[in-house]
């Protein structure tokens, strides 16, 4: 091997670009499935990196840096890319070489981030990405009198045609060189308008010389947008395209789920066959297959839900809908005192309120950011979706509402429609009083968002994308879910029951006397003490909540049959507990790993706390009026 | 309150129809002739006079009004040069255009 080949070190290259430019994808040729995601530390930015070799054998490290428009940070996305430019981060060495990504198709602003780049003195290489669709609409670009007039070596590329990265991985070779040599000193300042304004000015002398563009827009973003951005019609469509949604979470799932369940269903009978159920070893038995197979079990259920709302958000955010759904919202939400870019954030809560509260770092102001983070959790996660199946299948009559034309609608459906209504009303409910209440008299940020041409979804970038998805899921579902599980089980099987003893094992247990501890402040809402040994783990995820009723009232395999476990709910409970254990769930205290990345976002212990807090005040107070109303009412 | 405006062409011409984009109509095409940010969303005037800039609204670029929204006709989608921002009508009240015929 050669020695000199060997001490030479990677080569690290930066991606940067506009929004919508494309880089991403562009990331994925590059790399394909080298890259990982991680964090970059103290925010939840997320930092991907991968690998990738030349033609000519030079390894790379290439870092795909947040969308922005100019160095002038102003979201916690945007500061990331200015402290990696400026070799400023300290988790990231300074790059070697930058790549500014521009869509060919939409040069003007990429242009002038590209001389915006240019001033802080590192190597550039600009790509004129999505090369292929700019020639197809007729655009001439001159490259080589481009390179010129910029300063900057050109190449073009295709991200998403094999070979459409050939020129950029030629360029790359030519640029091995940058890993010796020594790093500039740069000279960027943030812009003042003045500034802006002339490297604009630039940008667009430097477009009139070397461009030549049809005067007309993409066709097929004209007529789509005529309908999707209609005032009337495009705001009916939204609402069409949500309901898919919602439909397609509950309805496609079902079959995968059943697949899982009944895996873990036979893993946990094939172990339990093999260790005796009696003495010392009874007790191993009962962990590993009440405590560890059917608590994972329990969790891994809903990954086919999460995914195929994942799958939603990232289809519809590759076609460009995103950015129009963002601008139908606007004032809607702005009546809440939302921002239109929490829409994004707020849609993803539907999966997960952790993905959703890392989505709000798009938006540029800390107060809309915040006010976004605060309502988020009170969207209807799938983590609920068990709980309320459990309860409203046990207590809610599956019969149609009405008769005739109303026989379509079933009871349950509509309940559970109802507690997603709730969720959301709370949410702009909330985010309205904490306007006038925390921040009276400041007006929402302005809303300025660029709206990208559509273009159809790449399925190599959607699946990456929802694979990364997955694993974050399922590395939630490995650690703090199945470690609350083995506390559960725990604290519900130990001490053992005497000999002879004529009670139910679980009045022996420590979670017994915890559920007596904190029953009397769950009477005036009408939990008794089993719900209130559910609710501690349900903090930590709230799907847990029906494996611990389970594992309270003692049913084996619990979450292997829900309609069991419902049966003897609905002979413990009264209506007037179901109802008002659905109201607690509506707002209930979000799961410790939505709280942390409240913390890790807000940069702020006391933000998390008061988000816990507040919401805890709401299920109270919900659960109670529910509770005493429907005992009114005669459902005690 | 920062002013620029296209001096030249503002002297020898009788004065054309400025008007501000964010009271136009979809359909309007322009050309902008300059900004004249004031403070909005709790944002200073330079603040938000860069933001517009670096969205490319800049003077002598071509603007048309696309979409509006369904209450008040707000937010506004405009087409600059080759690409299309949404922005609301009280921000694009900051940017004065010349009609276009």
């Amino acid at each position: 091997m050669n020695i000199l080949a060997q001490a030479q070190r990677d080569l690290r290259v930066a991606l940067v670009g506009n929004p919508n430019c494309g880089k991403t994808a562009l990331f994925n040729a590059l790399t394909g499935s080298r890259q990982h995601v991680a964090n970059y530390p103290g925010v939840t930015v997320e930092r991907k990196e991968g690998g990738l070799t030349t033609p000519a054998g030079r390894r790379v490290l290439l870092l795909d840096l947040p969308g922005t428009y100019s160095l002038r940070a102003r979201s916690p996305d945007e500061v990331v890319t200015r402290d990696v430019v400026l070799g400023t981060q300290d988790a990231v060495p300074p790059p070697d070489l930058l790549i500014c990504v521009a869509d060919a198709t939409n040069l003007r602003l990429g242009l002038r981030l590209a001389l915006e780049l240019k001033q802080t003195g590192r190597p550039i290489l600009l790509a004129l990405n999505m090369f292929d669709i700019a020639r197809h609409r007729g655009l001439e670009i001159d490259t080589d009198r481009l390179a010129a007039e910029l300063g900057l070596p050109v190449v073009t590329a295709v991200a998403v045609r094999r070979g459409g990265t050939a020129a950029l991985l030629e360029a790359l070779d030519r640029r091995g060189d940058l890993a010796e040599a020594p790093l500039a000193t740069t000279t960027w300042t943030p812009p003042d308008a003045t500034g802006i304004r002339r490297l604009q000015q630039e940008a667009d002398r430097i477009l009139q010389a070397t461009v030549r563009a049809p005067d007309r827009r993409d066709a097929v973003t004209r007529r789509l947008d005529a309908v999707l951005l209609h005032p009337v019609a495009g705001l009916a469509i939204l609402l069409a395209v949500l309901f898919l949604m919602f439909q397609a979470v509950f309805a496609w799932a079902q079959p995968a789920m059943d697949v899982i369940d009944g895996g873990f269903q036979a893993l946990g009978v094939l172990v339990g066959g093999l260790l005796p159920a009696e003495g010392a070893l009874g007790l191993l038995r009962s962990f590993v297959q009440d405590g560890l197979i059917a608590g994972v079990g329990s969790v891994l259920v809903f990954l086919p839900q999460i995914l195929i709302l994942f799958l939603f958000i990232l289809l519809l955010e590759d076609f460009g809908y995103m950015a129009r759904a963002a601008f139908l919202m606007d004032r809607i939400m702005g009546g809440a005192g939302l921002h239109g870019r929490a829409f994004i954030p707020l849609l993803s809560s539907f999966a997960c309120a952790i993905p959703g509260i890392m989505a709000t770092r798009v938006i540029d102001s800390r107060r809309d950011r915040l006010a976004t983070i605060l309502v988020a959790p009170l969207m209807t996660c799938s983590a609920r979706i068990p709980v309320y199946t459990l309860i409203i299948g046990a207590f809610i009559p599956d019969r149609p509402v009405g008769t005739g034309a109303w026989g379509w609608i079933g009871l349950q459906g509509l309940v559970m429609f109802g507690l997603y209504a709730a969720g959301i009303a709370s949410a702009l409910i909330m985010s309205f009083v904490f306007k006038r209440l925390l921040w009276r008299g400041t007006p929402s940020e302005p809303f300025m968002l660029e709206l990208p041409d559509y273009k159809l979804p790449r399925w190599r970038n959607v699946l990456l994308a929802l694979w990364q998805r997955a694993q974050a899921f399922l590395r939630r579902a490995g650690t703090i879910i199945l470690s609350m599980m083995v506390v559960i089980w725990f604290l519900s099987s130990v001490p053992r029951p005497p000999e002879g003893a004529d009670r139910p094992d679980i009045e022996y247990s420590l979670a017994y006397g915890i559920g007596h501890l904190v029953e009397p402040v769950l009477r005036p809402i009408g939990f008794n003490w089993q719900i209130g040994v559910a609710l501690i783990p349900g903090m930590a995820a709230r799907e847990v909540a029906v494996a611990s009723l389970g594992t309270v009232y003692a049913v084996q395999d619990a979450e292997e049959d829900a309609a069991q476990l419902g049966q003897a709910l609905a002979g413990k409970w009264s209506l007037a507990t179901a109802l008002a254990f659905l109201a607690w769930y509506i707002f209930a205290p979000q799961c410790v790993a939505t709280l942390s990345v409240i913390r890790r976002e807000t940069g702020s212990r006391g933000w998390m706390w008061f988000s816990f807090g507040y919401m805890l005040a709401l299920a109270y107070a919900a659960a109670f009026i529910t509770f005493q109303t429907a005992r009114a009412l005669g459902a005690g | 309150m920062s002013i620029t405006f296209d001096a030249a062409i503002a002297d020898i011409r009788p004065a054309p129809a400025i008007c501000a984009l964010g009271s136009a109509r979809p359909g309007f095409r322009g050309r902008i002739r300059g900004l004249r940010a004031f403070e909005s969303g709790g944002l200073p005037a330079e603040e938000i006079e860069r933001r517009l800039l670096e969205l490319g609204f800049v003077e002598g670029a071509q603007v048309e009004i696309l979409h509006q929204g369904l209450f008040g006709g707000d937010p506004i989608a405009v087409r600059v040069d080759a690409a299309t921002i949404a922005l609301r009508r009280r921000e694009a009240a900051a940017i004065l255009v010349e009609p276009l015929e």
